[in-house]
């Protein structure tokens, strides 16, 4: 593959494969920890770390792993990762582990990686598999980066912690409804932008 | 009491899908039929029982004797992956009936974050009942799986209702799809918000 061809993967993963708006994968994350700009580049960042290691070691050991136990063998590798990034974000952002909750541990189950060492990291090599990693979770990132800012502004008038209104917002944006309510506009915004509308 | 007061909790105030987005992913998916989602309520309302129970003895009666709590999210996920594996051989050869009714749904179990998620809760002692968060019992762990899973199959029969009504609308074509069952769970959440003074 050519340098354009690997600038491609990761273009790819931003808009043609983006996890969040257009394969509509990792739902639970992308609503559930959103109520800030700063949750959202967290959980982000937290996920394409998982997503781009899972990818690598899967990537690497695919044609060890026998065909029939694989869906397992790939949860094992995530969830290790998983238990890594949630120890490290304990010791070192306590505010975000905090902030996190259960998400942190759910990232396990995201459909968003387990989907990526299924449809590509098992039959690509090492390198495209990290590429792609990235892609996506840059895609993914930037997805749950802009819901967040957008219900953090509706919601309390704020954009990154800084605060640029006085009193509350309206806080039916931080709450669940919210979240759907968002994810529904960007999604629609998302499509006329790329035309797929 | 209490028991009323875990299934209200449960069913309405903290409904799993619409105030704390677990198991989206299924939630949108299979929720295109009123029967498809009877279905998948049914499954899950069975794996996250036994899901539940076996997480909790493996909490309290081997990670935390042998300190090992760090492998909580690792065997969870592993004990649940193989329980979907070994519900269905069981099934299978039990009831073929429940099987041919089920069966597509159960290997869908395992990513449906909702099993890990109350897994987690349970032995987490954060839950808040009203009163006051403290260390769930095995029989309250159960209750709680279970008042949960009839929360979800609530919040999943409902929306699949509005969303065969929404096969027949017409809807501006950005909106086809997922936008629009998107703002409909949307909606439907605010209405779930009413519930937030009950408990």
């Amino acid at each position: 593959m050519g340098k354009n061809n690997k600038l491609q993967l990761i273009v790819d993963g931003i808009v043609k494969n983006n996890p969040t708006f257009v394969l509509v994968l990792g739902m639970c994350p992308t609503l559930g920890t959103t109520t800030s700009a700063i949750n959202g580049l967290g959980m982000g960042l937290a996920t394409m770390i998982v997503l781009i290691l899972s990818n690598i070691t899967i990537s690497a050991i695919s044609k060890i792993i026998p065909d029939k136990v694989r869906i397992p063998c790939y949860i094992v590798v995530i969830a290790s990762f998983v238990t890594i990034v949630q120890l490290l974000l304990q010791a070192y952002v306590p505010v975000l582990y905090e902030a996190l909750g259960i998400f942190l541990p759910l990232i396990v189950v995201n459909c968003v990686i387990l989907g990526r060492a299924e449809a590509f990291a098992n039959k690509n090599s090492v390198g495209d598999s990290a590429l792609d990693g990235v892609g996506v979770g840059l895609g993914f990132t930037i997805a749950l980066t802009a819901i967040g800012l957008v219900r953090e502004i509706l919601g309390s008038g704020s954009a990154f912690g800084w605060k640029f209104l006085s009193g509350d917002g309206m806080l039916a944006f931080v709450l669940a409804p919210g979240a759907f309510i968002v994810l529904a506009y960007l999604m629609v915004a998302f499509r006329k932008i790329t035309k797929k509308a | 009491m209490e028991i009323l007061l875990i299934f209200i909790s449960a069913i309405f105030v903290n409904n799993v899908v619409l105030s704390q987005f677990l198991g989206v992913c299924p939630f949108l998916g299979v929720s295109k039929k009123v029967g498809t989602a009877i279905g998948m309520t049914a499954a899950v309302t069975f794996v996250m029982a036994i899901a539940t129970l076996v997480t909790y003895l493996l909490q309290y009666h081997v990670l935390v004797p042998l300190h090992i709590e760090f492998l909580q999210t690792v065997s969870f996920i592993l004990v649940i992956a193989s329980l979907v594996q070994m519900v269905e051989i069981i099934i299978k050869k039990i009831s073929p009936s429940l099987y041919q009714a089920l069966g597509i749904f159960l290997p869908l179990i395992t990513t449906n974050c909702v099993v890990l998620g109350v897994a987690i809760q349970v032995v987490s002692n954060e839950y808040d009942f009203g009163a006051g968060a403290h260390m769930l019992g095995l029989g309250q762990s159960l209750l709680f799986a279970i008042a949960t899973a009839i929360g979800y199959g609530l919040a999943l029969i409902l929306f699949a209702g509005i969303r065969e009504q929404l096969e027949l609308s017409n809807v501006p074509k950005a909106f086809k799809g997922v936008p629009i069952a998107l703002l409909t769970a949307g909606i439907m959440a605010l209405a779930f918000m009413g519930f937030s003074g009950l408990v």
